[in-house]
């Protein structure tokens, strides 16, 4: 039946690079009016370049992009563009400090010679929101709405422009069980009143319960579309990792020691030994972050957390340097390194009191020690006392990796460590980091990357703050994945 | 091959660099003392140099405590206000009563204790509202900057205190080896404060948390404790600069410090400290000063009526800034 009438949007040949990395490679999309059309992929599969090209925030650098069958508006016509589609973001678009009313209607206030009537407004945001049926006083300001009434409004503000398609970003990555039901029935609803989704989540088994069709994007290519009843879950694992990395785990010969550096118990309870790497995986909001953070003493611990026998003092990090921790943070821009300081005062900040007697510091140690990490880490610099800021993102990460690594640490956290690095930083990276564990050192791999879990001898799976699965030696990337996109393969 | 890069080069150039960023304004120092020289022949003699030293000493050591506030990018505006409070409120317990205006509670020996104090006090609260409550600096230094101006106006009644005891009189008055012992002062507080940020790990970790305070966290640093300590020497610093300022004037009148604060600002502006944290040597902000108290010098030795100073020094403010900019080729920030 839909398919008498043209898409509701038919995305064709799109390709967009930035720089060197290519974001989206011929990439198509058809979405039919009425249904709910997933759309899933591993991080960097392209979806989030997708979403900005079909709500015109980038233009594509090849391929067409058709609402209706009819060419997509210019790039500046924004009002063009906001009839046509609306994406409900998972970081919020509505401004705390203002009204429901206000945040429906904003920039589009009406009134006389130039002020606003806010009667008028008030009246114009309680019929739009009836009209959606969401109950939601007008006059209550933005800040006390729930996560999911947010969301309503959003989407009730998305519809008001005359948009009929609307791109779900994660939707229900913040929310609870009940509200994730009321979205569903919420979306079946608005689907019934000709209103068509296009959805994006990390959760594949929400896309069984709510999908009609399912898109898989993988490495910024399209790999299939089918309605979801005809996909089992393996296969859409599969599509969505690939078929060049189902071939089983890669060869891990480590021997770790019976000794444990590290031991996590609490609700997450789990161990690393000297000389093991384990890798703590999970999605963004899996608590795996927050967990890695509070062992490297940012953070205070809902765990015990001892390291080394001893129990540092929770949410220090002196106290988790002292008891041998080196860290990566997660974003190395926002506390990994500080700019304009050198390559040798970055790599060597957190071993100040070895680098000289009675508090100072002497330059010559510092120097031979930042060479030291700079050979040991092939950092690409003329010398030690370049600032930070003028390295690439690759060599700036491996600056970080070095400061973790000055202090000789007897267990080294990472969390993405190869997040924005090019690949031959990343290999280079990964191969350190084995490196380091042969050596004896444990290591924990906080990330969601497969390439970065892969060279982990146990990994331990979290999902909302617990622990779903722990994969033995030997795991392959299928069940990995199958874990942290929290689908069962075996029901 | 990186071995070969590294070999011996890049140290030379390391310490070129360095020194080139600090010696930013030594061409325009040496412009103006030529300028100056030919303006008068008075300009390049010991004892105006001297002069010019000794009048900016106050003021310097203001300039040494807000750099060392801006480089962990905070900001401390009640310094200029703790320049008269903390030797008013000694002066207002140590002076007898009578023509003095004092109150003649405490024996004179109290007078340099009592105004470190002060110091100490005020940086402890200043840090309490900035660090412990998480509040805007710029505001919270403000409002306390009005404080305690109103509570110096309060104890003195709005007049000034004189015949203050002889230990508030000596940094102000007396020499050693020739040169007034205020120079001295200021000259060794420099010394330490480019050892201490220059060459030591805790100077380091001010220069981290300026540039980077969750990096700095997440190396280890103990940034509250840092940034209380930080504010809290500012503080003292201006209490002794109040100190020294008090001694040379032999009083401190209820105004004492107003006003200054904006030509610490730009002096350690002008001296290469960025207002954003994490930049600048106290070297640098030595010679903000310097450059400044030598302009005002040379225009004075020109003759250059006395009502049109004010105006002239905004004006040499805004044109060393640009040179600064010009010199330094960055943008300033």
């Amino acid at each position: 039946m839909a398919s008498m009438t043209a898409p509701v949007v038919e995305a064709a040949g799109i390709t967009k690079r930035f720089g060197s990395t290519v974001a989206l490679d011929d990439a198509r999309i058809t979405v039919r009016a009425g249904e709910t059309h997933a759309l899933v992929g591993r991080n960097g599969a392209g979806k989030s370049t997708l979403v900005s090209i079909l709500t015109g925030l980038q233009a594509p650098d090849a391929g067409t992009v058709d609402f209706g069958g009819r060419p997509a508006p210019r790039p500046a016509d924004r009002d063009g563009w906001r009839r046509q589609v609306a994406c409900v973001y998972q970081k919020s678009t509505i401004i705390p400090d203002l009204t429901v009313a206000e945040n429906l209607f904003l920039n589009r206030y009406e009134g006389r010679r130039g002020l606003i009537r806010w009667g008028g407004v008030r009246e114009r945001a309680r019929e739009l929101l009836a009209t959606w049926s969401v109950d939601v006083d007008v006059r209550s300001p933005a800040r006390e709405l729930t996560v999911e009434q947010r969301q309503f409004v959003e989407i009730a503000r998305a519809l008001s422009f005359g948009a009929r398609f609307i791109i779900l970003d994660e939707p229900t990555a913040q929310l609870d069980a009940a509200a994730i039901g009321r979205l569903f029935s919420r979306i079946r609803d608005l689907q019934r009143q000709g209103v068509t989704f296009l959805y994006i989540s990390h959760h594949l088994q929400e896309i069984y319960d709510i999908c009609d069709v399912v898109t898989v994007f993988r490495d910024a290519r399209h790999i299939l579309t089918a309605p979801v009843g005809e996909v089992p879950k393996g296969d859409l694992v599969a599509a969505m990792t690939g078929d060049a990395y189902a071939a089983g785990p890669a060869a891990r010969r480590r021997t770790p020691s019976a000794s444990p550096v590290l031991k996590v118990s609490g609700d997450v309870t789990f161990e690393v030994k000297a000389g093991e790497i384990v890798g703590l995986a999970g999605a963004a909001s899996s608590g795996r972050i927050e967990l890695a953070e509070a062992i490297a003493g940012l953070r205070a611990p809902a765990e015990t957390i001892e390291i080394n026998g001893l129990r540092p003092r929770p949410g220090s990090v002196p106290a988790a340097l002292a008891a041998g921790v080196g860290f990566v943070p997660q974003d190395r821009h926002r506390e990994g390194f500080v700019p304009d300081m050198s390559i040798a005062d970055n790599a060597t900040l957190t071993i100040s009191g070895r680098l000289g007697a009675f508090g100072f510091i002497d330059g010559r140690r510092r120097d031979a020690m930042a060479r030291t990490l700079i050979d040991n880490l092939a950092i690409k610099t003329p010398g030690p006392d370049l600032p930070v800021s003028a390295l690439s993102g690759g060599n700036q990460q491996k600056v970080v990796m070095a400061r973790a690594l000055a202090a000789d640490p007897r267990l080294l956290v990472l969390i993405n460590p190869t997040a924005g690095v090019d690949v031959r930083s990343k290999e280079f990276l990964l191969a350190k980091t084995e490196e380091i564990a042969e050596s004896g050192t444990g290591v924990l791999i906080a990330s969601d990357e497969l390439d970065d879990l892969r060279i982990c001898d146990r990994v331990v799976v979290m999902f909302q703050g617990q622990v779903v699965a722990e994969t033995s030696a030997g795991w392959s990337d299928h069940d990995l994945v199958a874990a942290m996109e929290g689908v069962d393969l075996d029901v | 091959m990186s071995e070969l890069a590294v070999r011996v080069p890049p140290h030379i150039r390391r310490i070129a660099l360095a020194h080139v960023r600090d010696l930013t304004l030594i061409p325009a120092i040496i412009a103006v003392a030529v300028v100056g020289q030919i303006v008068s022949p008075v300009f390049l003699r010991t004892d105006n140099l001297i002069n010019v030293l000794q009048n900016m000493s106050e003021i310097a050591v203001l300039v040494l405590a807000e750099s060392l506030v801006l480089v962990v990018k905070r900001m401390d505006l009640s310094l200029e206000s703790t320049v008269g409070l903390a030797p008013g409120i000694a002066a207002w317990l140590t002076v007898p009563t009578g023509a003095g205006h004092g109150l003649g509670l405490l024996p004179g020996g109290f007078a340099i204790p009592l105004t470190l104090g002060v110091g100490i006090v005020i940086g402890l609260v200043n840090s309490l509202f900035i660090i412990k409550f998480g509040l805007n600096g710029f505001i919270v230094t403000l409002g306390m900057l009005i404080v305690l101006r109103g509570i110096l106006t309060g104890i003195s009644g709005g007049q000034t205190f004189f015949q203050l005891p002889d230990s508030m009189l000596y940094l102000g008055t007396n020499q050693w080896l020739g040169v007034p012992v205020s120079v001295w002062i200021c000259l060794i507080l420099f010394a330490i404060g480019i050892v201490v940020l220059g060459f030591t790990g805790f100077g380091r970790s001010l220069y981290a948390i300026g540039g980077n305070l969750d990096a700095a966290r997440a190396a280890g640093i103990r940034t509250e404790r840092v940034l209380w300590i930080v504010i809290t020497t500012a503080s003292v610093l201006a209490a002794l600069g109040g100190l020294m300022l008090s001694g040379r004037l032999a009083s401190v009148a209820s105004a004492q410090g107003n006003g200054y604060i904006f030509t610490v600002f730009a002096a350690a502006v002008i001296g290469g400290i960025s207002l954003n944290g994490g930049k600048g040597t106290m070297f640098g902000a030595f010679t903000g000063i310097l450059l400044l108290y030598m302009i005002q010098n040379v225009l004075t030795l020109a003759g250059i009526p006395a009502q049109w100073i004010g105006a002239l020094n905004g004006g040499i403010i805004l044109i060393a800034l640009a040179l600064s900019r010009i010199t330094g080729g960055k943008a300033q920030d």
